[in-house]
């Protein structure tokens, strides 16, 4: 029992499974699955499906964290991909009446990626090679992101036209929704690549001690910059979902603040800022806090004018239930004459 | 038993943690101007000892009796406002702030105009200085105490300790980054301290301090109360056996015999004409293999800064480095470790252990550097490598999955020397391995590096202590204000070094 309240694990768990109880206290239906043409439909699959965008960033951003980093351009680098595989489609009728992409598909979101690739590897190279404290140097594709952003549509928001697009975010597999899918292919993928090569025990060392990784051999800054490069790409997978899910690019709203939700989801997770030990696992999980909360607050039918307080006073209430000293504190109120919890193992 | 000059009285002190009983039934008096020295072996329990006087952890059971009242420190603070303070290894001055600021933090005196709003600066100042005057220290109060030196630092941080009107002084190997001069001037303000009445217990691992500046010893082993002292009753000999539980084998005999056959052999590891500006003046060096070179110098004199030339910590400005011979490219410390170095960092805190990360992954982790992201050791590999060299070095640990902060200085040290033993390495470099360490594990650690050169390491030996440099080395390299000194052979006597270093202060 112990070991189980001891896993890094078990209170974000805690958190996640408390929220979908209570959605499904306020609303009977929360949990009901229904099969339709091949498709699984309910409340927690939107959630899944509407969480997966956040998920992808913030396991880049997971990473990012663990080297004492931290990227707040994410939302912008969105907001990127998401101009530039909506302007390389496009779309347009042809005389049979077919829509058509400006360019082919693979063409186009290759294209995204590798921008949004680029632009994690630019906040790399400034943190790593021009000595910039992160959060300062993202702050600067952070604010020029969404410009850049703007300029490449023009100002306005580009629709979509061409079909094939809309499956990233709409489409399913195997009665999944495509987006859950890549979602979770990236994270097994980034799961294999941590467990079967040397790089998570490289990244939780430059986390843990730079200097000390350094002095082992450790080369940090090629390290360094590959970790900004995935979050970067990972950020242009998000973008990419997002626009296929809205059939559009806005380069004002898309990925507005996904940044800190991403960074949320990291802390929740279990993976502290100070960057060393971190969990993509809870990552997911904080995601999925985030998310579930998001949708609680709809289908509670809370008014949109409250919605952001009730969101601040649920999220204050989990990250409460997540501190060790705050739960020491109950612990120790509860029975005034113990000493202090955890002391004593 | 009664006698009123006791200050302090612990009784029966037990404290465990996880899988370590870290005390068991520890004693300790002090008294009204006595210095009281605290020894033991690394893990011994000085540090838990401290900890519980001071508040940081509770003990599970025993008593603590100041001025014949039971007291139970809950907190630093609580310790301090208790009249027992605190130095420790660092000196933990906030080196933005000015000394006199450092001096009254926490109890600025307030402005009378202002009513108690804003903090009178200028009684801050006069304050600090009048405290440092009665010390009989020499310093200026407004100067930023980050840019003095470490020495001047430590008795500012013990003229902050005993600012509060302390009645037990607790120093915890102050003197481990002072030179001989410093220490002395830290001991005529312990002494005027002393005089002054208060009671002060001093935590060392130099021996000729404790019979310099101690009164009487507590002696703990593995968490034990060994004895009580005076320096009288008990000679070097006596404290280390009491230390040991043992009686040591005198240290073997200096000029290992395999010298002459190596002396001929190509060098490892050769740098020439290697300087920076600054911190080396261009010097030539050979390692070969098998050889124990031992670099001594007074600090400053820029040993370290050799070594981290060598392992391309620091880019060098010139000098070219070869490695059997043949030129090397050495530009990261990456290149150092394909090349077959290998480096153990003086700052173990800071360039050594990551603290979070288990024994078994601080151990892995230049061997799988030196791998490569690719060819991943896995955790059964990395298990046997850290199990066996645990069990060969003698690291004291509760597990390989214990994070390595939580040993012990020593320990730490030790799992740190494994991490390159590990790598196989041709040429190991070692800076100050056996700093703040106790005797007995120095010894299994100097036998280690003799055993190491014996199978054909290259060593190079970095010490302070010229003794024990003398005692390993085949050759003795002497620097001396960043340049080359001289050199001396094998079984050269610590009078020669000591005379080299000497030959342009006198």
């Amino acid at each position: 029992m112990n070991r189980i309240v001891r896993n890094p694990l078990f209170w974000p768990v805690i958190a996640l499974v408390l929220l979908l109880a209570a959605s499904a206290l306020f609303n009977p239906s929360f949990i009901r699955l229904t099969w339709h043409d091949g498709h699984l439909y309910g409340s927690v699959i939107d959630i899944l499906n509407r969480a997966a965008p956040l998920i992808v960033v913030s396991l880049g951003m997971t990473l990012v964290i663990a080297v004492r980093g931290l990227d707040i351009s994410v939302g912008a680098v969105v907001a990127i991909a998401a101009a530039v595989s909506a302007l390389m489609i496009g779309g347009s009728f042809s005389a049979t009446g077919e829509v058509q992409s400006a360019n082919p598909l693979w063409l186009a979101l290759a294209t995204a990626l590798a921008v949004a690739a680029a632009c994690g590897l630019w906040n790399g190279l400034l943190v790593v090679k021009a000595g910039m404290q992160p959060i300062v140097a993202t702050l600067i594709l952070m604010v020029a992101g969404r410009g850049i952003a703007q300029l490449l549509t023009g100002g306005q928001i580009i629709t979509v036209y061409y079909p094939p697009f809309f499956t990233l975010g709409n489409g399913f597999l195997l009665g999944l929704p495509v987006a859950l899918w890549i979602a979770g292919l990236l994270w097994a993928s980034l799961h294999l690549v941590l467990s079967r090569t040397a790089l998570g025990l490289f990244v939780r060392s430059i986390g843990g001690n730079p200097e000390a990784a350094r002095v082992a051999g450790v080369r940090s800054s090629a390290i360094t910059l590959c970790v900004y490069t995935f979050c970067g790409l990972a950020a242009g997978v998000a973008g990419l979902i997002v626009s296929s899910n809205v059939k559009s690019a806005d380069a004002n709203n898309a990925g507005q603040l996904l940044e800190l939700d991403a960074i949320l989801a990291v802390t929740l997770g279990g993976t502290a800022l100070t960057g060393g030990r971190f969990t993509l696992a809870g990552t997911v999980i904080g995601a999925l806090i985030i998310q579930t909360l998001t949708s609680m607050i709809y289908s509670l039918g809370v008014p949109p004018e409250v919605n952001l307080v009730v969101k601040a006073a649920l999220v204050f209430a989990v990250m409460l239930l997540q501190s060790a000293e705050f739960r020491q504190l109950v612990a120790r109120t509860a029975r005034p004459n113990k000493p202090l919890e955890g002391e004593k193992r | 038993m009664n006698d009123p000059a006791i200050v302090l009285r612990a009784r029966g002190i037990s404290r465990a943690f996880p899988g370590v009983q870290a005390l068991c039934g520890a004693e300790l008096t002090l008294r009204a101007g006595e210095v009281h020295a605290l020894m033991g072996q690394n893990g011994a329990g000085k540090s838990t000892l401290i900890k519980v006087l001071t508040g940081v952890h509770a003990p599970d059971a025993g008593s603590i009796e100041l001025l014949g009242n039971a007291v139970s420190p809950e907190s630093p603070i609580h310790a301090q406002q208790l009249g027992i303070s605190a130095v420790h290894q660092e000196s933990h001055l906030l080196p933005n702030l000015s000394v006199a600021e450092n001096i009254c933090a926490g109890r600025y005196p307030r402005h009378p105009w202002t009513r108690g709003g804003g903090i009178d600066w200028r009684e801050t100042e006069r304050r600090a200085a009048e405290l440092l005057a009665s010390l009989g220290i020499r310093l200026d109060v407004t100067q930023l105490a980050g840019g003095l030196p470490a020495a001047l630092q430590q008795l500012a941080t013990v003229a902050r300790a005993v600012a509060t009107d302390a009645r037990v002084l607790i120093l915890d190997e102050p003197t481990s980054s002072l030179d001989a001069d410093e220490v002395q001037a830290l001991f005529t303000l312990i002494r005027r301290l002393r005089d002054k009445g208060v009671a002060i217990l001093f935590v060392t691992h130099f021996l000729d301090q404790v019979y310099d500046i101690c009164d009487r010893m507590t002696i703990l082993r593995n968490g034990r109360f060994v004895g009580e002292y005076t320096c009288a009753q008990l000679d070097t000999h006596g404290l280390v056996a009491a230390m040991v539980g043992r009686e040591l084998a005198a240290s073997p005999a200096a000029a290992p015999e395999h010298v002459a056959e190596n002396a001929t052999a190509p060098p490892v590891l050769a740098a020439r004409n290697l300087s920076r500006r600054g911190q080396l003046k261009p010097l030539d060096i050979d390692l070969r293999p098998g050889e124990v070179l031992g670099l001594a110098g007074l600090l400053g004199s820029g040993r370290t800064e050799l070594a981290r030339l060598l392992f391309a910590l620091d880019p060098r400005d010139t000098g070219e480095i070869s490695v059997d011979g043949k030129p090397a490219r050495l530009d990261h410390p990456a290149d150092a470790l394909r090349l077959g170095l290998g480096f153990c960092p003086e700052d173990r805190k800071h360039s050594g252990i990551i603290a979070d990360l288990s024994v078994r992954e601080n151990i892995a982790l230049a061997l799988q550097a030196r791998m490569g992201l690719t060819k991943f050791l896995g955790l059964t590999e990395q298990r046997q490598i850290a199990e066996k060299l645990v069990a060969a070095l003698g690291v004291k640990t509760s597990s390989i999955e214990t994070p390595i902060g939580q040993l012990s200085g020593g320990n730490q040290q030790k799992a740190i020397i494994a991490r390159w033993l590990a790598t196989q390495p041709r040429v190991l470099i070692l800076d100050e391995p056996t700093r703040g360490i106790d005797v007995a594990a120095k010894q299994e650690l100097m036998n280690e590096i003799l055993e190491l050169a014996r199978g054909g390491t290259a060593v190079l030996f970095i010490s302070a202590e010229i003794d024990e440099v003398v005692r390993v080395s085949d050759r003795i390299l002497v620097l001396r204000d960043r340049a080359k000194a001289g050199e001396l052979p094998g079984g050269a006597t610590e009078d020669q070094v000591y005379s080299l270093i000497a030959a342009s202060h006198s």
